[in-house]
């Protein structure tokens, strides 16, 4: 099914009067490969699409889903854990309470891996973490922290590589096909629906992970992004971007120093 | 210009960049398959050779002429509708991220008749579907001939599909790179 950039025009334009859903900001290029994907999964040419999205109820859920990527990993990029661990957590630890806020978290399993790792770290009691995603469908999955077991040979593997001395089938129970997280990981854990384009402010965080979310966004939205981000930091809290995701705000980055070129780890020191 | 390869692909890919003259009048994206988890320094050692300007695409970077942009392992390379580049962590397509055929989508989309694509040496599929796009966009496709590439399935998946304008052995793939500005003047006479 071939879609134009006219038609995906169009389609911003609509899903924001029907639905209130703002997708002004997003890169083009992948938006387009996503609503085709959908237009193929569902065999819709663009008409019909358009018909889905006004008159068929729930419609705009799955529309959604297939339009973020959802795309996580266990311990993905093994060296950002590193650096998590060696240059963030001595400072963390200073700290009497540690609010983490993963944004755009997905089925959540980022938000397991800093709870093991806090874990190990002894930090995990007195720390909260919120995952937050723009879609309710992947934080459930989230909630019910239950993966494929058949993936977690990559996510041992991505957690070996983080240099850890035990394995990580310590946090986690198999049964048949699936893995478990275990309960006392899950106890200081909160998933909600937060959306980085429309919602604002919703606490104040020591360390925020908001990695691979920016990509997709253009550059005046990441601005605005950056602003909210920096708002919900901390003074000399951290803030952790995709390793292709450096920081540009002209006006943010006196406010931020560098922490870790290579993983884009930055403190907010003003 | 789309410059591709997979494995057995990257000497002649290292050629044909090293060879292309510094006025180039467009930018060259490079979709090289290779693991996300170990560095790599490919972009470094071309650079020293070549006299074009090569580095690893930044997400929402313009896309300038006379400079080669290679793909960031682990990620897709797109190039968005004010042709600046960006990138894509979603699904790895048949295997593959970055995937040829994706950069070549999408680069077909908008750059259509300018479109240019090369695909060399690989083991896979990757790249056939994202010629036949530049092809549909009425751009122009180059295949290494299979029998001079190292590993023959990438581009005789290619040739398959119907999707090469032309199939080049390796001194004329040399040759085209070395008169590239030529040919984008309309000139013809590397094909001699």
């Amino acid at each position: 099914m071939s879609l134009s950039f006219e038609h995906l025009e169009e389609l911003i334009e609509l899903v924001n009067h029907v639905h209130g859903f703002d997708l002004y900001g997003y890169s083009r290029a992948s938006l387009k490969r996503r609503v085709s994907r959908i237009m193929d999964l569902y065999r819709l040419d663009f008409p019909a699409l358009k018909d889905n999205l006004i008159n068929t109820s729930g419609f705009f859920n799955r529309f959604l889903i297939e339009i973020t990527v959802n795309v996580t990993e266990m311990f993905r990029d093994p060296a950002f854990f590193v650096a998590l661990r060696e240059e963030v957590f001595p400072y963390l630890a200073t700290f009497p309470h540690i609010k983490v806020w993963s944004a755009g978290c997905s089925t959540g399993e980022e938000v397991y891996s800093l709870a093991i790792l806090l874990k190990k770290q002894g930090l995990y009691e007195r720390s909260f973490i919120y995952g937050t995603d723009i879609n309710s469908k992947v934080l459930e999955k989230a909630k019910d922290g239950i993966f494929d077991l058949r993936k977690m040979k990559a996510y041992s593997d991505n957690y070996l590589q983080t240099g850890s001395d035990d394995s990580l089938s310590e946090y986690y129970t198999a049964r048949y096909d699936a893995a478990a997280i275990h309960h006392n990981l899950r106890k200081n854990i909160l998933f909600s629906i937060h959306n980085l384009v429309s919602d604002g402010v919703f606490n104040e965080f020591q360390l925020i992970t908001c990695r691979n979310v920016l990509i997709y966004f253009n550059a005046a939205l990441q601005e605005h992004v950056f602003n909210l981000l920096y708002e919900s930091l901390a003074l000399f809290g951290f803030l952790c971007l995709g390793s292709k995701e450096a920081l540009r705000s002209e006006q943010l980055k006196d406010r931020f120093r560098l922490i870790n070129k290579k993983q884009n780890i930055y403190q907010k020191i003003a | 210009m789309i410059l591709a390869c997979s494995a057995g692909g990257f000497k002649i890919l290292f050629n044909m960049l090293s060879v292309l003259p510094s006025n180039l009048p467009i930018g060259i994206l490079v979709v090289i398959h290779r693991n996300a988890r170990y560095e790599t320094n490919v972009e470094e050692s071309i650079m020293a050779k070549s006299h074009i300007k090569v580095k690893v695409a930044e997400e929402k970077e313009q896309i300038r002429p006379g400079t080669a942009y290679f793909a960031p392992a682990g990620y897709h390379l797109l190039v968005e509708p004010d042709r600046s580049l960006s990138l894509d962590i979603s699904e790895p397509v048949n295997f593959c991220r970055p995937s040829i055929d994706v950069t070549m989508q999408s680069a077909a989309d908008i750059y259509g008749p300018g479109t240019l694509a090369v695909l060399l040496s690989g083991a896979n599929q990757d790249g056939a579907q994202g010629m036949r796009a530049v092809q549909h966009a009425a751009g122009l496709c180059i295949v290494q001939h299979p029998e001079q590439a190292e590993i023959k399935t990438m581009p005789e998946a290619a040739i398959k599909l119907g999707a090469a304008d032309l199939v080049l052995n390796n001194e004329e793939l040399i040759t085209f790179s070395q008169q590239l500005d030529n040919y984008l003047r309309g000139d013809q006479s590397w094909r001699n």
